[in-house]
């Protein structure tokens, strides 16, 4: 066998986006050998592209805002799925985690008497959300890899991770490959933390970007660890859908935040029709109402377009179906009349230029077309709310690829804080365990030899599929299947399609050398693809119910026995398993704060 | 819609071609959709690097018909009709393969830089004031995606290859993003001046056209750095101060 690259860090990150940058950045703190290794170049992470802000009650706009309101706030947008040591530590320390960042150079956008402003955002009762414009992801990972490199983090880029290594029970390494060179590179390692964000990339619209492949979804489900609410994939409701080209690009919850509305074809402004009715009383009832609550009156209440977003994916899904949509399956959302064109550059202006450059459009002057697309994965790897261990000793998980924290709806602005307040939790957890860990586990050189053997597999096939035309099809599957609107049948249909390609992607052939062939990373990554895909469309069998993102046909309502269990996925042997457990009840007095008894304190 | 011919350097540093690919055209399509068609249909294996394909993020910088771009932003229809547009690597960075090169360099000047060094905090509860209007200069720097487009386009790393002596427009422009950080005590103007090579830099403004955030990289950044070095190091009055000051 070919000679294989080795290092050893104490604490290994897997993914260099928010989370895993922090986690390095903490890990390193308390005194850890860290380093962080990512399948792009470092920067280019998923957290790049984050548009909106980071939510934290730093009450700089609404004095009355609280952690208390943030929490009950995450926890209603979670439909009750979220775990409550979770919610709490989010909204309790992330104002912290964001004035760290501003220690650290990010320079937020400014209120008049220089603090930090915050702008609304969709289910969250008070502007909560710190931004710059709408780049601030670009504003916290430049921020996070300026530290990493100030303290001499080691950074391994273009490095994919194909294998967890255990020994016994605990984690011992990972195997990876270097995109360059296609060589291989054993990583030993006390703790893994992974990072590795979401699995967009199983459906057809989606705003993810070709590393969000669901790989730590898939690495975790391989080292035999607990997954969660995997049914729970969120539709980000404003994706733009013309031209093709960009169907499913992002288009910032922050075009709503700033006073952004949704019409329909009859220029309809249809999200007053689909409020809720235990959230009436907190949305405005006229569009006059509406229009002086982005004015900055108090006494008014704030527009529906500032639901959370299953509820305004759903609206709009509906608004389509039911012949209202624009002329490319969307809706229509308007800034043009709500801002003045100087105001519409300034805050939002890579929305500005992306629909200019893209699409042809200038929304100072006329509305954007969008509609839902596949954003962001609730569910993932089963953590301790403290330290962000999985039930495998020594596996870590932060971020999005994280289950527990949004339940079955994350809340706009979540994600950014998420990274920071459990990238750090998981930075220290697992510097912690590396400490007590003690001595090397050993890895198995036979089982590092048949993984790279399995690796090189299709380079050996004189004929094969294309693996890009396999993933293909499993987009369009994910799409139709396992999609916004599920049912039984559907969903049956989609494990049994996941495994017939999944023995076709056994057989699949790759042409090419092994220095940087996109075809055999897709090959690859098409394994980590099925396993998630799989994992999904079988929580998503599970819970007889629609809540939260989770919408199913066949069973239109909530069922309130589910509205306390969650569904766990996990590999026993060859083959996926779930079963329901209990969420854990949060105690007496947050569950007056969550019924509004206590609002601040 | 119609087909078109896309020119695509394949290859490594020691050799290459380039190879024509026809591919349908569709409404809106940008470079990147048709490398991904390639990709997809013709050439597993033409390697590209990409990742937001929104123009935020900076990866998928190539040149197109010879001018460093974003393929994800460059839209196939700015092109006649009737010709084949030609996509090469960006030229001041050594070849991986295809369209894919070897940006590390970039990375190991970005750790030479002196970091972000804030000053004491303004309150016991180590937080600072800081106005809207002081944030604005240093925003116009902090929008950079690190494509380094304007390095590939630098004549001094381009032509003359100076890339040992010379840190390029990318990393001034993240020298004045700490040099005009409301915050930032650091002092930067001898690595600048020596490490850095900002002497290097004669104004053409090459960068500044090629800059996909139309960050004003020779006006705003560059001059006034040069302003900076000037005035510390070669100021004569301050020259006698500080070597007063020394003794």
């Amino acid at each position: 066998m070919e000679e294989i690259e080795r290092h050893q860090h104490d604490v290994l990150v897997i993914g260099a986006g928010g989370a895993g940058l922090r986690a390095a950045i903490e890990a390193k703190r308390v005194g850890a050998k860290v380093a962080v290794l990512c399948k792009s170049l470092l920067g280019k992470a998923h957290t790049v592209m984050a548009e909106g802000g980071a939510a934290a009650a730093l009450a700089t706009v609404a004095p009355e805002d609280s952690w208390e309101i943030h929490f009950r706030d995450t926890i209603r947008g979670g439909k009750g799925m979220s775990d409550w040591r979770m919610a709490l530590a989010l909204a309790q320390e992330a104002p912290a985690r964001i004035r760290e960042l501003e220690a650290w150079g990010a320079l937020f956008d400014r209120t008049a008497d220089g603090r930090i402003l915050v702008r609304p955002f969709g289910g969250h009762t008070h502007a909560r959300l710190a931004h710059v414009g709408d780049r601030t992801g670009l504003e916290m990972i430049r921020t996070l890899q300026d530290r990493v490199v100030a303290l001499d983090i080691p950074a391994y880029m273009e490095c994919t991770v194909i294998r967890l290594l255990k020994d016994g029970p605990r984690i011992a390494g990972a195997l990876a490959y270097r995109r360059a060179t296609g060589h291989f590179v054993l990583f030993r390692a006390k703790a893994i933390i992974l990072a590795t964000g979401g699995a967009g990339k199983a459906w057809l619209v989606t705003s993810n970007s070709w590393e969000y492949t669901g790989d730590g979804h898939a690495l975790a489900t391989q080292a035999g660890a607990d997954l969660i609410g995997m049914e729970f994939m969120q539709f980000h409701p404003t994706g733009m859908v013309w031209p093709p080209s960009v169907h499913g690009t992002l288009v910032t919850e922050g075009v709503r935040g700033e006073g952004g509305v949704l019409r329909n074809s009859k220029g309809d402004r249809f999200m007053f029709r689909y409020i809720p009715e235990a959230w009436r009383a907190e949305y405005a009832a006229t569009e006059e109402e509406a229009d002086r609550w982005v004015a900055g009156h108090r006494s008014a209440r704030r527009p529906p377009e500032l639901l959370t977003r299953d509820v305004t994916a759903r609206a709009i899904v509906q608004e389509v179906a039911e012949g209202r949509g624009s002329p490319h399956g969307g809706v229509y959302l308007d800034i043009a009349t709500k801002r003045d064109p100087e105001y519409i550059r300034r805050k939002l202006p890579s929305m500005y230029h992306q629909f200019k450059e893209l699409a042809g459009v200038d929304i100072t002057k006329e509305p954007m077309e969008v509609g839902p697309t596949v954003h962001y994965i609730m569910g993932g790897v089963k953590v301790d709310p403290e330290t962000q261990e999985s039930t495998v000793p020594g596996l870590f998980a932060a971020g999005e690829v994280a289950g527990g924290l949004h339940g079955a709806n994350r809340l706009g602005g979540n994600s950014l804080s998420d990274l920071l307040v459990f990238g750090r939790r998981a930075g220290s957890g697992a510097a912690a365990y590396a400490t007590r860990a003690g001595a090397w586990a050993s890895v198995n050189e036979h089982e590092i030899e048949e993984a790279v053997r399995a690796a090189l597999a299709p380079f050996e096939r004189g004929d094969g599929e294309n693996p890009f035309a396999i993933h293909n099809e499993l987009r369009h599957l994910m799409q139709h299947k396992v999609g916004s609107a599920r049912a039984r049948a559907g969903l049956e249909e989609a494990v049994e399609e996941i495994r017939t390609l999944r023995g076709r992607a056994a057989c699949a052939r790759v042409t090419g050398g092994r220095e940087y062939n996109p075809g055999w990373h897709t090959w690859l990554d098409l394994h980590s693809l099925l396993t998630v895909s799989e994992l999904v469309a079988r929580a998503a069998l599970e819970r007889s119910e629609s809540r939260g993102a989770h919408t199913r046909d066949d069973y239109p309502r909530e069922d309130p026995e589910l509205a306390r269990l969650h569904i766990v996925v996990r590999r026993d042997a060859d083959r996926i398993t779930t079963r329901r457990e209990p969420i854990p009840e949060p105690p007496p007095e947050l569950k007056q704060i969550l019924e509004g008894k206590k609002a601040s304190g | 819609m119609a087909e078109r011919v896309f020119r695509v350097f394949r290859g490594t540093r020691e050799r290459g071609e380039l190879v024509d690919y026809r591919v349908e055209a569709s409404e809106g399509m940008v470079v990147l959709d048709a490398l991904h068609s390639i990709q997809a249909r013709q050439a597993p294996d033409l390697a590209v690097r990409w990742n937001c394909k929104a123009g935020k993020c900076g990866s998928c910088s190539a040149e197109v018909n010879g001018s460093p771009r974003l393929t994800c932003m460059t839209r196939v229809d700015d092109f006649p009709a009737n010709e084949p547009i030609t996509v090469t690597p960006m030229q001041a960075f050594p070849v991986i393969k295809d369209l894919v090169t070897d940006v590390s360099w970039n990375y190991e000047v970005a750790r030479r830089i002196p970091p972000f060094r804030a000053r004491s905090p303004d309150f016991p509860d180590g937080s600072w004031r800081i106005y809207p209007y002081e944030v604005e200069r240093a925003q116009e720097f902090r929008k950079c995606i690190e494509c380094f487009l304007c390095q590939d386009v630098c004549h001094v790393l381009r032509t003359h290859g100076k890339h040992a002596e010379f840190m390029g427009p990318a990393f001034l422009v993240r020298a004045a993003a700490y040099e005009t950080h409301p915050l930032d005590v650091e002092e930067r103007s001898s690595y600048l001046k020596d490490e850095g090579g900002i002497g290097y830099c004669n104004i053409t403004k090459c960068c500044t056209e090629v800059c996909p955030e139309s960050i004003q990289i020779t006006d705003n950044a560059i001059i006034p750095l040069k302003e900076r070095v000037v005035t510390r190091h070669y100021d004569p009055l301050l020259k006698l101060v500080r070597r007063i000051a020394r003794h």
